[in-house]
């Protein structure tokens, strides 16, 4: 290894070309780093688009190949969920709006070419939740496998359905009615949300959120909800959009630092540029840091979330962790469940999830 | 050849690099059954690890830590540091090896239609050989291979999505319960491996492929015969023609990974039913059911 391999990868995923310099041993660990990171696809697709695939050794080059075969699968069955979804809640008027994967990939956008991803995540207003689930349930999509509590708790505090799985196609569905819990710390109006919302041509009464609140939305989701499993493709995902939504609007970066303001997610937002320029040399403009001045945290916080930040992005690889990897881990975890709830609904809760663990042990691990 | 003390050490230390038909494996382990099993079955496809810098899966077989072991010893597999399954018994430390590159294969080999079934060859035709568990496959497959067929694969075919050609990964055959007498008995030459007893496949015994099998594990071979062979004890011994259409959605429903490679698999499914006599064997004999499969390749070996 002549340069360490997060290094490597930070690298190609910024100057995708920059993959011709890299030798079979390197490419032996970034093949590693980037499996477990999900972003096999997203190299694959990056690296192409830069007419560098050809480069690639055969070796590695097909692992890059078949985790597209996987992501191209995943994206045809996305759509074909997607469109099973619009004919079960579009005669009942029930808007849709698509998050994430399925909306990059529905709206075609630059983040999706390549990216892993399975379950499809819904965002339905508030009022008409419960006639969604009930549509959705006569189609085939039923809550199974969460218990009384797990029910309770989805449902009476957090922000969305408890998740759907497809009776025949197993295929998994997040029905959201906001972005945050309720009971967080930061309150985005889903009002406003709609308000920006782009149609989505060929499915009427579906929408993509607009370009500001998809960065915005991936920028929660990531810095304050904690997902930090696949920390790094999201933070690409950023990237991607970003680049592209700056090319088409030249004030992009003021709409979308007010846009964080009047949707009270200016902290992830701050974060999130903060990292992805560190990280993947995001193109952010010091104006966009400067209009984001009131919600950068005071210094002695910003170091300490740095300090958590700069180890859970890394990819969850053993070659990438440090001696604290795991304590920043297990803290950016607590952090993400004490924003999500205050304490008093926290701790009774995290005591029963961690009882309930405690007596699953390793039943839900297969058979070799 | 690599030396055994540089195959232990290669196992304790780096990695050792095996060459497993299309796929480099490096392996870890310091586990002594490991390293004794490795050396009988893997010694022809050993990779000296200096020009070796790439490989496709990582693995490491070691002991479960904890107080535990001393009364419960198991072997636990992990891909890259991350263990997929739950650990097995010490004993069976071998086997898991083995089944757990088959799940690192169909996890990952999406260049490939993946099937279930076993692929023999004789002069450059492959006989394509899917059964469910019990059809009786391994004996067939364990016979062939020690008659002059040469063994592409015991249970994991792989068709190539791009030549349409079936690529060899020969590995030891699982030979399972009373197969391994019957092959010990009727080939006295042949190496088989230990048994590892009551796994959840019953005893299980690993047959090591021929020199021939493997020094031309990097020969694809083109489809010539499908067939489907069902254990029908009592009964006789016969070959029956299948309907295509049949021989198809039968191929299909062995298949791993046809639900992922969707189209392309579907292309190659078609290709490989056009260019093959499609066969049902029913098998209860294993000298007439050899017999049969010979003379479908022209004559006795």
């Amino acid at each position: 290894m002549t340069r360490p391999v997060l290094e490597q990868l930070l690298a190609v995923l910024a100057e995708p070309a920059a993959s011709r310099s890299l030798s079979l041993a390197d490419w032996d660990w970034l093949v590693r780093v980037a499996r477990v990171a999900s972003l096999e696809g997203r190299l694959h697709a990056l690296i192409k688009d830069a007419g560098a695939l050809s480069d690639v050794p055969p070796a590695p080059r097909r692992h890059l190949h078949v985790a597209r075969v996987l992501a191209d699968r995943q994206h045809a069955m996305a759509r074909w969920e997607v469109a099973r979804i619009h004919e079960a809640l579009a005669p009942e008027a029930i808007p849709v709006m698509l998050l994430k994967g399925a909306a990059y990939v529905m709206a075609g956008l630059p983040s999706a070419p390549g990216r892993q991803f399975s379950d499809v995540d819904i965002l339905v207003p508030q009022a008409q939740i419960q006639s969604a689930e009930q549509h959705l349930f006569v189609q085939g999509w039923v809550c199974e496998g969460y218990d009384t509590y797990d029910q309770t708790y989805y449902r009476q505090w957090m922000h969305e359905l408890p998740p759907l799985t497809h009776m025949r196609r197993k295929s998994v569905l997040d029905v959201h009615h906001t972005i945050l819990p309720p009971t967080a710390r930061l309150h985005p109006d889903p009002e406003l949300l709609w308000a920006a919302a782009l149609p989505l041509d060929g499915f009427p009464g579906m929408y993509v959120p607009g370009p500001a609140d998809m960065v915005l939305h991936s920028a929660t989701h990531l810095f304050h909800d904690g997902e930090l499993e696949n920390g790094l493709r999201d933070l690409a995902d950023m990237d991607a959009l970003l680049r592209r939504f700056v090319a088409e609007d030249s004030d992009f970066w003021e709409h979308l630092t007010a846009r964080a303001f009047e949707m009270d997610l200016a902290r992830p937002l701050y974060y999130a540029l903060r990292y992805g320029r560190e990280f993947l040399q995001t193109p952010v403009p010091d104006s966009a840091f400067r209009a984001l001045a009131a919600a950068r945290p005071a210094p002695p916080l910003l170091a300490l979330m740095d300090g958590l930040f700069r180890r859970g992005l890394k990819p969850h690889h053993w070659s990438c962790d440090g001696r604290l990897s795991g304590t920043a881990r297990w803290l950016l975890y607590v952090r993400s469940h004490y924003l999500r709830m205050p304490l008093h609904l926290l701790v009774p809760h995290l005591l029963r999830k961690a009882a309930k663990d405690h007596r699953k042990g390793n039943r839900n691990q297969a058979e070799p | 050849m690599i030396a055994h003390e540089d195959l232990r050490a290669g196992l304790r230390d780096a990695g050792l690099a095996i060459q497993v038909g299309p796929f480099v494996v490096r392996l870890r382990s310091r586990l002594d059954r490991v390293e004794r099993s490795v050396a009988l079955f893997y010694d022809r496809q050993l990779l000296p690890a200096a020009s070796t810098p790439f490989a496709d899966f990582h693995v490491t077989l070691a002991a479960s830590p904890g107080l535990r072991s001393v009364w419960r010893p198991q072997a636990r597999f992990f891909l890259d540091g991350r263990s997929p399954f739950r650990p097995l018994p010490l004993a069976h430390a071998y086997p898991l090896f083995e089944w757990g590159l088959n799940w690192c294969i169909a996890q990952h080999a999406h260049d490939f239609l993946m099937i279930h079934a076993a692929v023999l060859e004789r002069d450059g035709r492959a006989l394509v050989m899917p059964g469910e568990p019990g059809a009786g496959k391994s004996t067939l497959t364990a016979a062939l291979t020690l008659s002059g067929w040469r063994l592409l694969s015991d249970e994991f075919a792989l068709l190539s999505l791009a030549t349409g050609k079936l690529v060899a990964l020969p590995r030891p055959v699982s030979l399972k319960n009373a197969a391994i007498d019957l092959i010990r008995e009727r080939h006295p030459q042949a190496i088989i491996g230990p048994a590892s007893h009551d796994t959840s496949k019953g005893t299980v015994a690993h047959l090591k492929p021929p020199d021939s099998s493997i020094e031309r594990m990097h020969q694809q071979a083109g489809p010539a015969w499908l067939v489907f062979p069902r254990f029908a004890a009592g009964g006789r011994d016969r070959l029956q023609p299948l309907e295509r259409a049949e021989a198809l959605l039968k191929l299909i429903g062995s298949s791993f990974n046809y639900s992922v490679v969707g189209g392309a698999g579907f292309e190659a499914a078609a290709d490989l039913i056009e260019q093959s006599a499609c066969l049902n064997l029913e098998y209860a004999d294993l000298d007439a059911s050899l017999g049969l499969l010979n003379d479908l390749a022209g004559g006795a070996a």
